[in-house]
C-alpha cells in the first residue's frame, strides 16, 4: 500500500510498531495515528455512505474524517491522538459489538 | 413567501397551524373536496412535528386512543400512495423492555387489554427476546413486541403532507404568523402579521403547544404547559437494529428509546424533559440530561456505549394536565374545531388525526371516538371527565 | 467579586494574551485548550522529541512564536491550565468539557472565547479522496510532524495561506506542483492598499511569491478549479480553468486546499451570542462591540474565533479582551493602554479588509459545483441534493435544507460545508446569502463518548 504522507524531518525518533488491518507497520514516536498510518498507508476509514476510503481533512480536530477505530472497538480521532507503540487499527470494518 | 393580500383569501376550510396535525388535515381536506388554507408561523413541520423521536408506536397508549391509532399505522403504510413518499417509515417493530418484574406485570396487563382493540402484543422473557432481538442487553428481563408499529423520519413527514397539500389544491402560506382570529356572524376572520387577511366558515386550530393561546380567543381554556423533549443522534454504523427499542420502566429517568435509521445513525430520547418557552419558541436542550439518557441507553442495547453523539436537539411540545390531546369540534363554537395538545406523543397518530378531522369537518361525524379528547372536558364537565393518564412516550 | 473563575477557551495568540492581562491584574484564569501544547494553530508547537529550530518553523514570525511560548510558559504557575481538552456544552452548571470519555463541569464567572479559525472550504469535485487537505493541514503536517501530504502537491484556493504554505514545502525540500489562486492579479492589487498598513506582511507575502517563482513553481492567478483527478485513494491531478477559459490539468500527487479562514464560532452559538452578518468576509460572526464584549454580559471575543485579522491581531484583541472583562469588574486599566491596543487592531482591521479584498470568497464557485459534487464530506450531501431542498422543497434558509437533506448534520455540524452550503442555497434560489441564515449549533460541539464519565 503506498504511503500518502511524506517525513522531511525528525526522523530520528525511537520507532514505534502498530498494526493497521493486521499488518504491522513502523512509525516513529510523537507521531499523531494519523500520521503514523499515512506515512505507511494512503486511507484512514471508510465514509459510512459511499464506503470510499478518506484520510482526513483539516489536521487540526475540526473535520471528523479520520475517526477510527482500534481493533478491540474504541474510537480515536487520529489527528488528534498520539500513536502509541502496539495500537491496533482498522480501517475498514468497524468492530462494533453489533456487527460481530 | 410573502403574501400581501389586498383582498382577503377565502376558503371552505383555515387550519392553523402547519405541523403534521394541520398539514395532514389539510391534506384530506381537499380529499373531501374542500377548499382550505394552512397557514403556517414558520416553516411546515418545524416545531415538535420535525423534532420528536419519530416513533411510529401503538402499544402502551392509552387504550382508548387505540382507534385513532390504529387508523394511522394503516396510513403510515399507505403514504407513498397517499402523498407520494413515505418519510422513511420503516415497520420493524417495536419493543417495549424492562428490567423490574412490576414493570414486567403491566407489560403483560396492557397486552391483555390492548387485545380487544386489535393490537397484538408478544410478551417474551428476556431470553426469549435476546434470541430474536441480540442486541437488548443482559438485565432485560420482559420484552413486549408490537411486531407492526416502526419509525419514521419526524423532520419530513410534516413537510410531505403540505406539499402533498398544496399539490392537491390548498393554499399553503408559510412564515405567516397569525395575529388575530375572531368569527363573525358566519364565517372566521384570521388576520396575519404579514397583511394577509383569510376568511372561512371553518376552522381547525393545531397550533400544538401554541394551541391554547389559539382556542382562548374563543373563551376555551386548556391546561397545558410546553416542555422540551431531549433528543439526540449519535454518528451512522452499520444497520442492524430493526426495531425502537424502549424502556417500559416506572422511574421517569430511566424510560429512554432508541431507534436505528437505515443509514445507521442511532436516535434517542427520553428521560427527563427540560423547559421550553412558547414567546421566545426556544426548547431547552439541557446537555446534563443527555449524560444521564447515556447509561439508561446502554442498559437497553450495551453496544451503544462504544458509540458517540454527534448532535442533540429538542422542540416544543405542549402537554395537557391529563396528557390527552384537545381534538374534535368546539363545544361553543360552530364550525370550530381543535387538534392539538398531543403530549409528545403525536407523530404516529398524526396520519389520522388529519384524515379523522378532514372526516370530521367535511362530513360532520367520524367513527374513530373522540370523546376522550374533547375540549369540554376543561371547559363544561371538567368534574365528570374521564380520568385518564395516558402512558408516556417510549 | 465572583467566586468562579474566568475560563479562557484556547491557548492561541488570543487566548495567551487574554490569560497573561488577567493574571497582571491579579486574576487566576482556567485556560482550557483542546490541543496538548499551547500555541494554538499558527504558533503551534512541535511534540516532545522533536528538535528544529523556532527559525525554522515559523520563519519571519519566529520571535513572536518564542515569546507567547515563553510567556506562556511563565503564566503556569498563575492560571489553570487544562490542555487536550475539548468544551463540548453549556449548562446551567458551567463549561461541559471532554477529554477522552472523562466530563468535566467547570463552573465559571466569565468566558473569553479565543477559538481560533480553520480553513474556509470551497468543495470540488474529487476533494474528498484521500490525499487532498485543507492548507491549514498541509502547514500543521508540516509544522507539528515534519512530514508533508505528498511529494508533489498542489496549493489552490485563495489568500496569503496559500504562498506561505507553498513556500514552507519547497523550504522543506518538497516542490509544489502549482500554486493556483482563484483571485486575480487585478483584483488583488485592488486589495493593496488596505494591506500597505502593514509593509512588512505585504513585503513577506512577495517574497514567498518570488521564491516560488524563482524555483520554477507554476504561480497561477484568477483560476476556476474544475476537479481533482485520483484513484480510489489517491490524487493525480488537478484539473482548472485559466482566467480565458483554457482548460489545464496539472499532474499531482496530493493537494491543499483553502479560500481564507472562516471564525471557529460554536461556542459562542451555544452560549446564545446575538450573531451579526459580516460582509467583508462574507460570513456570520458574535456580534462584538470593538473590545470584544459580546451581547451576553459574561462572554468575551478575541482572535480569529470572532474577526478574521490573523495571528497578530489576535494577541492584542486577547489583551483588550481582558481589558474590558477587568474594566466591567471595575478592575482599573490605564486609558492609554486601551487606546493603543484599540489603534493596533484599527490597523489589523484595515489589513484585514485588504486582504478580504485582494483575496475574495469565491462565492461564483459555488453556484457552479456540478450537481453530483459532494458538499458535506460528513454525510456524503451532493451539491444537487441541496439545490433540490432549496428549491423544490422551498428551503428558505440552510437549517430547512439541512431538516430535509442532511448538509451539516454530520460529525462536523457544518464546519467544513456549511458555508460553502448555505453559497449554493443561495444562489440556486436566487437569493441573498445572507438571507439563507447559519447552520445552528447543537451540543456536542465535537463527537461525545456515550460511555463518558462525569468526573468533578
Amino acid at each position: 500500500m503506498p504511503a500518502l504522507f511524506c517525513r522531511v524531518d525528525e526522523t530520528d525518533r525511537q520507532p514505534i510498531r502498530l498494526f493497521v488491518d493486521g499488518k504491522e507497520i513502523e512509525a516513529l514516536e510523537g507521531d499523531t495515528l494519523l500520521v503514523a498510518v499515512l506515512s505507511n498507508a494512503d486511507r484512514l476509514r471508510k465514509n459510512e455512505f459511499d464506503n470510499k476510503p478518506r484520510a482526513g481533512f483539516c489536521l487540526m480536530g475540526a473535520c471528523q474524517d479520520c475517526w477510527i477505530w482500534t481493533e478491540d472497538g474504541r474510537e480515536l480521532r487520529a489527528c488528534s491522538t498520539q500513536a502509541e507503540d502496539g495500537m491496533r487499527i482498522m480501517t475498514g470494518e468497524v468492530p462494533w459489538l453489533l456487527n460481530r | 413567501m410573502k403574501t400581501y393580500l389586498r383582498e382577503p383569501a377565502r376558503a371552505d376550510v383555515i387550519v392553523v397551524g402547519g405541523g403534521l396535525m394541520g398539514a395532514a388535515t389539510a391534506f384530506f381536506l381537499r380529499t373531501h373536496g374542500l377548499s382550505v388554507i394552512l397557514l403556517e408561523r414558520d416553516l411546515v413541520g418545524q416545531a415538535a412535528s420535525g423534532t420528536n423521536f419519530g416513533n411510529v408506536r401503538r402499544q402502551g397508549r392509552y387504550l382508548p386512543q387505540l382507534p385513532l391509532s390504529n387508523r394511522s399505522r394503516d396510513i403510515w403504510g399507505r403514504l407513498p400512495e397517499l402523498i407520494g413518499e413515505d418519510a422513511e417509515f420503516l415497520p420493524n417493530g417495536h419493543i417495549r423492555v424492562t428490567t423490574r418484574p412490576e414493570d414486567g406485570e403491566r407489560l403483560e396487563q396492557y397486552a391483555r387489554d390492548c387485545k380487544p382493540y386489535g393490537l397484538d402484543l408478544t410478551i417474551m422473557t428476556g431470553d426469549q427476546a435476546r434470541k430474536m432481538f441480540p442486541m437488548v442487553g443482559p438485565d432485560i428481563t420482559t420484552v413486549s413486541y408490537s411486531p407492526h408499529d416502526g419509525h419514521a423520519n419526524p423532520r419530513l413527514a410534516a413537510p410531505a403532507f403540505g406539499r402533498a397539500a398544496r399539490r392537491a389544491g390548498a393554499l399553503v402560506v408559510e412564515r405567516c404568523e397569525v395575529t388575530a382570529i375572531s368569527k363573525d356572524a358566519s364565517d372566521f376572520v384570521v388576520e396575519a402579521a404579514n397583511g394577509g387577511r383569510y376568511i372561512a366558515p371553518m376552522l381547525q386550530i393545531s397550533g400544538g403547544a401554541w394551541g391554547r393561546w389559539m382556542a382562548k380567543s374563543f373563551g376555551e381554556d386548556v391546561p397545558m404547559a410546553p416542555q422540551a423533549p431531549q433528543m439526540g443522534v449519535t454518528e451512522p454504523l452499520p444497520y442492524r437494529i430493526a426495531p425502537v427499542i424502549g424502556s417500559a420502566s416506572g422511574v421517569t429517568e430511566e424510560v429512554v428509546y432508541l431507534r436505528q435509521v437505515k443509514r445507521g445513525n442511532i436516535i434517542f430520547g427520553g428521560g427527563r424533559r427540560g423547559t421550553a418557552d412558547l414567546v421566545t419558541k426556544r426548547a431547552r436542550l439541557d446537555p446534563m440530561n443527555t449524560l444521564r439518557q447515556m447509561p439508561c441507553l446502554a442498559r437497553l442495547v450495551p453496544a451503544v456505549s462504544q458509540l458517540r453523539v454527534i448532535r442533540t436537539w429538542s422542540g416544543v411540545e405542549g402537554y395537557v394536565e391529563d396528557s390527552l390531546p384537545v381534538m374534535g369540534a368546539s363545544p361553543t363554537v360552530s364550525g370550530l374545531f381543535y387538534a392539538f395538545g398531543f403530549c409528545g406523543h403525536g407523530f404516529q397518530l398524526g396520519p389520522a388525526v388529519g384524515a379523522t378531522m378532514a372526516e370530521l369537518i367535511a362530513t360532520g361525524s367520524t367513527d374513530i371516538p373522540l370523546d376522550p379528547f374533547r375540549m369540554s372536558r376543561f371547559t363544561q364537565d371538567a368534574a365528570t371527565g374521564p380520568a385518564a393518564t395516558a402512558t408516556r412516550q417510549t | 467579586m465572583a467566586a468562579e473563575p474566568v475560563i479562557i477557551v484556547g491557548a492561541g495568540p488570543a487566548g495567551t494574551r487574554a490569560a497573561q492581562r488577567l493574571v497582571s491584574a491579579g486574576l487566576h484564569p482556567v485556560v482550557v485548550d483542546e490541543n496538548d501544547r499551547q500555541g494554538g494553530q499558527i504558533y503551534r508547537r512541535q511534540p516532545p522529541g522533536f528538535h528544529r529550530s523556532h527559525k525554522k518553523l515559523y520563519g519571519t514570525e519566529a520571535g513572536r512564536a518564542r515569546s507567547l511560548h515563553d510567556d506562556f510558559d511563565a503564566l503556569l504557575p498563575s492560571i489553570g491550565y487544562i490542555p487536550g481538552t475539548t468544551v463540548w456544552g453549556v449548562s446551567d452548571e458551567g463549561l461541559l468539557t471532554m477529554r477522552g470519555s472523562e466530563v468535566t463541569i467547570l463552573p465559571f464567572s466569565a468566558i473569553i472565547i479565543a477559538s481560533g479559525a480553520t480553513d474556509r472550504i470551497m468543495p470540488l469535485p474529487g476533494w474528498t479522496t484521500p490525499g487532498v487537505y485543507s492548507l491549514g493541514a498541509s502547514q500543521i503536517a508540516l509544522k507539528a510532524q515534519a512530514c508533508t501530504i505528498g511529494r508533489r502537491p498542489v496549493f489552490m484556493g485563495t489568500g496569503p495561506l496559500l504562498y506561505l504554505v507553498a513556500w514552507q514545502y519547497l523550504q522543506a525540500g518538497v516542490k509544489p506542483a502549482a500554486v493556483l489562486d482563484t483571485s486575480s492579479l487585478a483584483t488583488r492589487l485592488r486589495g493593496l492598499r488596505g494591506m500597505a498598513v502593514r509593509p512588512r506582511a505585504v513585503t513577506n507575502g512577495l517574497r514567498y511569491m518570488a521564491a516560488l517563482a524563482r524555483a520554477g513553481v507554476p504561480l497561477r492567478s484568477g483560476i476556476t478549479p474544475c476537479r481533482i483527478e485520483g484513484q480510489e485513494a489517491g490524487v493525480t491531478a488537478v484539473i482548472w480553468q485559466d482566467a480565458k477559459g483554457t482548460l489545464h490539468r496539472t499532474a499531482c500527487d496530493s493537494a491543499g486546499m483553502g479560500y481564507g479562514l472562516r471564525s471557529e464560532t460554536q461556542l459562542a452559538d451555544l452560549l446564545k451570542c446575538e450573531f451579526i452578518y459580516d460582509t467583508r468576509f462574507s460570513q456570520w460572526r458574535p456580534k462584538t462591540d470593538p473590545d470584544g464584549r459580546s451581547s451576553r454580559a459574561d462572554v468575551y471575543l478575541a482572535g480569529d474565533g470572532v474577526i478574521l485579522r490573523g495571528a497578530d491581531a489576535a494577541e492584542a484583541a486577547g489583551k483588550l479582551a481582558a481589558c474590558a472583562l477587568l474594566q466591567d469588574r471595575k478592575i482599573p486599566v490605564p486609558g492609554e493602554e486601551i487606546l493603543g491596543l484599540r489603534e493596533t487592531l484599527n490597523t489589523m482591521t484595515s489589513f484585514a479588509d485588504g486582504l478580504a479584498k485582494a483575496f475574495p470568497w469565491p462565492a461564483r464557485l459555488a453556484a457552479a459545483l456540478p450537481d453530483d459534487t459532494v458538499v458535506c464530506r460528513c454525510e456524503n450531501v451532493t451539491a444537487g441534493d441541496i439545490r433540490h431542498a432549496a428549491t423544490a422543497y422551498d428551503s428558505p434558509e440552510i437549517n430547512r435544507a439541512k431538516a430535509l437533506a442532511r448538509p451539516g448534520m454530520g460529525r462536523c455540524q457544518g464546519r467544513m460545508c456549511g458555508l460553502a452550503a448555505t453559497e449554493i442555497l443561495a444562489a440556486a434560489r436566487g437569493e441573498p446569502v445572507a438571507s439563507a441564515g447559519r447552520i445552528r449549533t447543537a451540543a456536542p460541539l465535537k463527537p461525545l463518548p456515550l460511555d463518558c464519565k462525569v468526573t468533578s
